[in-house]
């Protein structure tokens, strides 16, 4: 029976989970989870928080006991972080951004990166798997199991807006692989504007109104994620779409605080201090404390930071010095949120073939030129919108947003979301906009796990739902028939098997595309995605396109059974494409002359992108 | 020491009966003689136990707590150290380190407030009936209250401390590990 509505924030650096009960009163707040996790040897503690992070223990260490699990050979929470310093060989962390890593095989076991021969490397879905499993573990020790067990229960789970097909089908792998079977995926920007309305009650509608566009800036420990939501009246009635979301940005809080803390030991090695590896990461955590303050409290000058060493000597071992205001104005607020114009791009440096198996994580540490190229390639969203107010006189060269929602630990800081709103104001000032309101009111740190179960909720009629659809349309490559020339790729098109704003639910026609497929063998087709093209409908064929405009994904595969036909032939089919209830783009090929009723087979998606590249 | 309660006493003649009556009985039945002197002994054997006022804490949670200030505020290596040599500068940084990490960590588990709003120098009034372990008299204590006086400490009160579950067999005497690094 289902007894709960269940929201989970599965993030790079934490996770958490919320619920609400169904039966309950209109307008409740759903409430966080304290989550048992190991904190420390033998010793357990539930804390709202679950840092995402899995520590594989030596066999001298003995098990790895919780209240529900009295052997257990890895832990998961703030202990897994803690020995991340100690032991960093035995401890996987930023799990979520090798799942939406493209060019490594997420499902092939590879982490921890450089693990010990006793441990058995897991692939990033099985991390992401363990997390979700000691979630719905905890859930099923508060809640008695049973009925009232996670896996009975409506669960919302959040992914980045900027996740495509493939990073949503990995993460729904890995929570069906932990028993959670009633599921449905919400990009997490919007998950921060439920939390708004939540926790702004009825006078949310005073705050948003139709004609309204809404930018949800995101900035996490690891990633930053943008998306835009109008508000629109329909039938006399407010509605939301969510009309733009942009790139997948590996750049958040825990890269600024790095940034600081490099300057600092430098700083420190100057001084003849050299600084080990613990104390840089004592040098890490006093430089987000010191940062927050400092940017939170503008008559502060300085913050002092002292970092103790390992030994059990603390007077005359204790490494001292100080972050000044300058210091984090230069390398936060003007390093990572410059005063940038409108055109500038973030800049692309070419990568180390060595950095293969590292994380892409940006190039250019610049949220700011983020933002801007996200405003400039979303200029035409609002283009197709009914409802939305016309946009007059010349086309704008950006996507006009009226207000700022801001979302992640990172933008707690009064500076940077200051800096953020006034580089905005002036683009939007030169662009003929008006200046964004800034919309205030949720808890930074646990409004997506709020917003995920008030989104469970609204399913079930309680609260105004965000429409959207899918963020991307999906191609799929058609390689020409033209005679192969060594050295040069044949020339591809892109056929669109789902277009812009599918909806859950819904299935698109496709016309009779025959594509041959040998049975018994893999075929592998290109697939692409593209987060600006609108107006392509299912079926049609693209033979150029813009650069920018469609990003190549891992691509899918289809091996047809051999079942009732001879191995080698090959078979005509055709695609059908739908968006499943849970949120995640199923592809299907049907054969043009099936041998039974309802013949079709599943096209993979995110399979390796190229075994040479791949871990 | 409290006195053990007294039993009822019986009048003479009745006593007179029961004698008569036990001394035959303790002549013939050896199993009601082996009673009579057991009752005889009792009062002196085990005397009715004084409820205690005192009892021995359990130090585990003890152990607990300071291992937890030292794992998040380095409070053991603080108190352990002899500082005396060491100049106020130096003692200074070491106790950011331990303030830091030690408030987080009270933070974190215990809710503390303190037992009087009142800002301190301020004039406050104690009603009859005032608990004596929240507030001491301190100066010239004399008279029956209501009283009068200058609040010198707002006193702090634990409103709630939560510490972490222990695993079975784990070894609350460790404070710290050592720890040895390999390779």
């Amino acid at each position: 029976m289902t007894r709960y509505a269940v929201g989970i924030d599965l993030g790079t650096t934490h996770s958490a989970l919320s619920f609400a009960p169904l039966e309950g009163e209109e307008g409740e707040r759903p409430e966080v989870m304290d989550v048992p996790q190991i904190v420390a040897r033998g010793q357990v503690e539930a804390k709202p928080l679950l840092p995402s992070f899995l520590y594989f223990a030596h066999e001298s260490e003995g098990p790895q006991a919780l209240p529900w699990e009295p052997d257990r050979t890895f832990s998961v929470g703030e202990f897994a972080r803690a020995r991340g310093i100690d032991a960093p060989a035995r401890v996987i962390g930023s799990a979520k951004s090798w799942l939406s890593h493209p060019t490594v095989d997420r499902r092939a076991g590879f982490l921890p990166i450089g693990a010990p021969e006793d441990i058995e490397k897991i692939s990033p879905v099985e991390a992401s798997w363990r997390y979700l499993e000691h979630l719905a573990e905890a859930f099923d020790a508060r809640f008695g199991g049973g009925e009232s067990s996670l896996a009975s229960q409506d669960v919302v789970l959040t992914v980045p807006a900027s996740f495509d097909a493939s990073a949503r089908e990995l993460t729904v792998e890995a929570a069906i692989a932990a028993g959670i079977e009633k599921l449905t995926l919400l990009e997490e920007p919007q998950a921060a504007l439920y939390a708004w309305t939540l926790a702004r009650g009825d006078a949310w509608r005073k705050d948003v109104r139709p004609g309204d566009v809404v930018l949800v800036v995101d900035v996490g420990g690891g990633t930053t994620d943008f998306s835009a939501i109008a508000a629109v009246e329909r039938d006399g009635s407010l509605e939301l779409v969510r009309v733009a979301v942009g790139d997948h940005i590996l750049l958040g809080g825990d890269n600024m605080d790095l940034a600081l803390a490099h300057l600092l030991r430098h700083k420190l090695e100057s001084e003849g201090k050299p600084v080990d590896r613990a104390q840089q990461a004592s040098l890490v955590h006093a430089c987000r404390v010191a940062k927050e303050r400092l940017l939170g409290d503008p008559s502060l000058e300085a913050a002092p930071i002292a970092i103790a060493s390992r030994s059990s000597t603390l007077l005359g071992a204790t490494l001292r010095t100080e972050l000044t205001r300058d210091e984090v104005t230069r390398v936060v607020v003007d390093g990572f949120f410059p005063i940038v114009a409108v055109d500038s791009r973030p800049t692309h440096r070419p990568r180390a073939a060595l950095t293969e198996l590292g994380l892409p994580y940006a190039s250019d540490a610049a949220v700011t030129r983020h933002l801007a190229v996200f405003l400039a390639r979303q200029a035409g969203a609002l283009a197709k919108l009914q409802g939305a107010s016309p946009q007059t006189g010349r086309t704008p060269r950006l996507l006009h947003p009226t207000a700022v929602l801001f979302n992640g630990g990172v933008m707690k800081a009064d500076k940077l979301r200051a800096r953020l709103v006034d580089t905005l104001n002036v683009w939007l000032g030169l662009d003929g906009g008006e200046p964004v309101r800034v919309l205030e009111g949720a808890d930074l740190d646990l409004a997506v796990a709020r917003g995920a179960c008030a989104y469970a909720l609204v399913r079930r009629g309680k609260g105004l739902r965000i429409r959207g659809g899918t963020a991307r349309a999906y191609y799929v490559g058609i390689e020409s028939s033209v005679p192969a020339v060594p050295g040069i790729e044949p020339p591809v098109s892109a056929m669109c098997v789902a277009p812009f704003g599918m909806e859950e639910g819904t299935e698109a026609k496709l016309p009779p595309h025959e594509f041959g497929v040998v049975v018994g063998e893999p075929v592998s087709f290109r697939f692409y995605g593209s987060t600006v093209r609108r107006d392509d409908g299912a079926g049609v064929v693209l033979e150029d396109w813009k650069r920018d405009e469609l990003d190549e994904l891992p691509p899918m595969e289809l091996t047809l059974p051999a079942e009732g036909r001879s191995e080698g032939d090959v078979v005509p089919v055709k695609l059908r494409s739908q968006i499943t209830e849970v949120g995640t783009l199923l592809l299907e090929a049907e054969p043009i002359r099936p041998l039974k009723d309802g013949e079709r087979w599943r096209v993979e998606l995110s399979v390796r992108a190229d075994s040479e590249e791949g871990g | 020491m409290q006195a053990a309660p007294a039993e009822p006493s019986l009048p003479f003649a009745t006593r007179l009966w029961l004698a008569w009556l036990c001394f035959f009985r303790v002549l013939v039945d050896g199993a009601f003689a082996a009673r009579v002197s057991g009752a005889r002994a009792e009062p002196r054997l085990a005397p009715a136990a004084p409820p205690s006022q005192f009892t021995a804490p359990s130090t585990s949670s003890a152990l607990q707590l300071l291992s937890l200030l030292q794992r998040e505020g380095r409070l053991v290596d603080f108190l352990q150290q002899d500082i005396t040599a060491f100049p106020d500068a130096e003692i200074g940084v070491a106790a950011r380190v331990v303030h830091e990490g030690c408030r987080r960590a009270l933070r974190a588990h215990a809710e503390i407030e303190p037992v009087l709003r009142q800002a301190e120098g301020a004039r406050v009034e104690l009603a009859e009936g005032f608990d004596a372990d929240e507030v001491k008299l301190v100066g010239d204590v004399r008279g029956q209250p209501p009283y009068a006086g200058v609040l010198r400490h707002r006193g702090w009160r634990a409103i709630k401390l939560e510490l972490p579950l222990i695993v079975g067999g784990h070894d609350a005497h460790v404070l710290a590990p050592a720890e040895v690094e390999l390779g």
